[in-house]
């Protein structure tokens, strides 16, 4: 496997707060790798520490086989960034916002505009290439942003929760995007808190208080999760899950009006729930075996901020 | 951080802030008005000239002798007679009130003593509160006394000997440069060198604080870009802005103050070029230690406006400083420009004898921005 992307127990204190504890992992070429998690997880330090406008504090990384400390100025030729935070100019058009990355990053005359056709035709920009960046709308921000980024064909791209704030059809048209970039062997390094999105990726990797909790396919991650997820519908849901949390029968989850439970066995968990919510005094509507989502996996491994 | 100076890269960031300055009406309104009204404030009020000093006469004479001394008063143009108080009471009330700032007491026996060739005293009192001013003012109202009784004395050295004696002193005044001796044509220069100094170092400080803000430069240090080809793109377009406010500082100069330039234009912009670039840089340097807008304004204020005003010289003369304050003022720049500029203007010397100052700002320019350059890191935090 050709690695992209590779840390080696990379860290980042800031004062007494450790932002990410000794991160080591892989992303290989032309994947799209996602990194999960909630606020505060340490995803937009990683990616800072990845393009190399962060030093760690400890620890090691490589970029398209570049050094992230030694080689930074390197591997800045080579990658496409998004930061989390809108970085363009807003009193400039949509063109001139383009132009400026295309100088920047030397993308040469020839071809130049061919390209930039390409990109505003790829993110349906063309139309408003003249108006300001900053009468755009969210959705369409992030996608100048994305064809900034890509005007000169990185290697790699970081996005650091691109999709942060749009709504739900630019997102879908964001991804299509990703797609396809990946079918130009573009590697993608991604973070996002929507687990929706995570699922979208080829690798996630699980983030929770600057440690990674997991890393995998999706699937891989969901197989992490050991014991059988029961679904249980019931009236008063709420107080259900407080009767179901003081019989400690596992890892327990309010999804709306429906608990997630998490058990050893299947059976013996199912009887447990029913015995459990019958003493209480609360009738039980419907309880299944369910697959996990990436949600479950979530709440499972992080109760605390499951229950914050 | 490696790599040449790309062009292309400087370029673009170059064309970027120009895009910047012309689509922002308030930004531009501050570089192109704020240093005219500046100019008109200061060139209008900052007058070290004593002209009309109000006085106050209080005639107890009466008599032909005391009118001529009055008149002398009222015919120079250093005063200018008001109020005719009629007793000390009015005298203090009038000077208490600020309503003059000095008084003329002519005692009773004036006429008559002059008359008989017998020594008599006038008494001036005066508002003492501005040292300087009252200095000016008593010197000139010495002079107008002093004159007058000299005319007694030949008068009587005529009636005696039957001709005009010969003084044997004959003091033959002509002042050099500002022949005039209008405090303006000496105080416009100082005060263009003044303004560059602050409009600049304000403009360029926040330009990069401004990035740090919005969040465009975590962006902007994710790519090639060098911290040279940023700071120097970021200088273009206010160098630009700064040689305008130059040209329109000139032009209202000899215009509208009607100073007049005697040294070459030629040479004028050129240093001015290279002061723009010291103190341009002096608000990037800022600029980028701040990562505020408002810090970084603030500070560029006290840093240039303060020390330019104060120590160049341009207020205070350096050499009546103490010590200490005097070795301080060669590290503001806007001194050696101040020197340079009244040099210029107003005895029209050149590189000939300017070339020390011309030296040193070369070196400030040189220093501010390798500074300004070395000062922005491609990190964060």
């Amino acid at each position: 496997m050709m690695e992209t992307v590779r840390t080696q127990a990379l860290t980042r204190r800031f004062g007494e707060l450790v932002a990410l504890d000794q991160l080591t992992l892989a992303v290989a070429e032309g994947e799209i790798f996602g990194l999960v998690g909630p606020d505060g997880a340490g995803k937009t330090t990683t990616m800072r520490l990845l393009t190399g406008i962060l030093e760690p504090s400890s620890g090691e990384a490589w970029v398209d086989g570049l050094h992230a400390v030694r080689e930074a100025e390197g591997i800045k030729d080579r990658i496409g960034y998004m930061a989390q935070r809108f970085g363009l100019y807003p009193d400039l058009t949509v063109q001139e916002n383009i132009d400026f990355y295309a100088d920047l990053y030397e993308v040469p005359k020839a071809g130049r505009s061919e390209r930039l056709e390409r990109l505003l035709a790829f993110s349906n920009l063309t139309p408003f290439r003249r108006r300001l960046a900053g009468n755009l709308s969210g959705g369409m921000k992030q996608k100048l942003g994305l064809a900034c980024a890509l005007i000169h064909t990185p290697r790699v791209l970081f996005l650091d929760e691109p999709t942060n704030g749009v709504d739900p059809v630019s997102r879908r048209d964001f991804w299509r995007i990703l797609y396809q970039l990946q079918q130009e062997r573009v590697t993608i390094f991604v973070s996002t808190a929507y687990l929706d999105e995570a699922e979208r990726c080829n690798r996630i990797g699980l983030l929770h208080q600057g440690r990674l909790m997991a890393c995998d396919t999706v699937e891989g991650v969901k197989g992490l999760l050991k014991g059988a997820l029961l679904e249980v519908r019931c009236e008063s849901p709420r107080r259900a899950a407080g009767v179901l949390r003081a019989a400690a029968l596992g890892s327990v989850a309010l999804f709306g009006d429906r608990i997630h439970v998490l058990a050893a066995d299947a059976d013996r968990g199912r009887a447990a729930v029913e015995a459990a919510l019958q003493a209480g005094g609360i009738p039980v509507l419907g309880l299944q075996v369910i697959e996990p989502t990436l949600e479950d996996i979530f709440t499972s491994a992080i109760p605390e901020a499951a229950h914050a | 951080m490696s790599g040449a100076l790309n062009f292309r890269r400087l370029g673009a960031v170059a064309r970027k802030e120009f895009i910047h300055v012309l689509r922002d009406p308030r930004a531009l309104a501050i570089a192109i008005v704020l240093p005219m009204i500046m100019l008109m404030i200061f060139g209008y009020a900052l007058t070290m000239d004593l002209d009309r000093v109000p006085l106050a006469v209080w005639d107890q004479s009466r008599t032909p002798q005391s009118r001529e001394l009055i008149s002398r008063f009222e015919g120079s143009r250093y005063f200018s007679v008001g109020a005719r108080p009629g007793s000390y009471a009015e005298v203090e009330d009038a000077l208490a009130r600020g309503r003059t700032m000095m008084a003329l007491v002519v005692p009773v026996e004036f006429g008559r003593r002059v008359a008989s060739g017998r020594k008599v005293q006038v008494q001036v009192l005066t508002d003492g509160s501005d040292a300087n001013t009252t200095t000016l003012a008593l010197s000139y109202a010495d002079a107008i006394v002093r004159g007058y009784s000299q005319e007694i004395l030949v008068e009587k050295a005529r009636r005696l000997t039957g001709r005009p004696p010969a003084l044997p002193l004959d003091l033959r005044f002509r002042a050099w440069f500002n022949t005039d001796m209008e405090s303006r044509i000496f105080i416009v220069p100082g005060l263009i060198a003044v303004i560059m100094m602050l409009i600049t170092a304000l403009l360029t400080s926040l330009t990069v604080a401004r990035e740090w803000e919005t969040g465009s430069m975590e962006q902007l240090i994710s790519t090639p870009l060098l911290g040279s080809e940023l700071i120097l793109g970021k200088l273009a377009p206010y160098f630009v802005i700064g040689m305008v406010d130059m040209l329109l500082s000139v032009l209202a100069g000899r215009f509208l103050f009607g100073v007049p330039i005697r040294g070459s234009l030629a040479l004028l912009f050129g240093v001015s070029a290279i002061y723009l670039v010291g103190a341009l840089s002096l608000g990037i340097l800022i600029s980028t230690k701040a990562k505020s807008q408002l810090l970084a304004s603030q500070f560029a204020f006290v840093a240039t406006f303060l020390p330019a005003f104060l120590l160049s010289g341009f207020m205070f003369d350096i050499g009546n400083m103490p010590t200490a304050l005097q070795a301080v003022t060669y590290l503001i720049p806007a001194r050696y420009f101040v020197t340079f500029l009244r040099g210029l203007y107003l005895k029209g010397t050149g590189l000939a004898q300017l070339w020390p100052e011309c030296l040193l700002m070369v070196a400030f320019g040189t220093l501010m921005l390798g500074l300004a350059i070395r000062s922005f890191k491609k990190r964060l935090a």
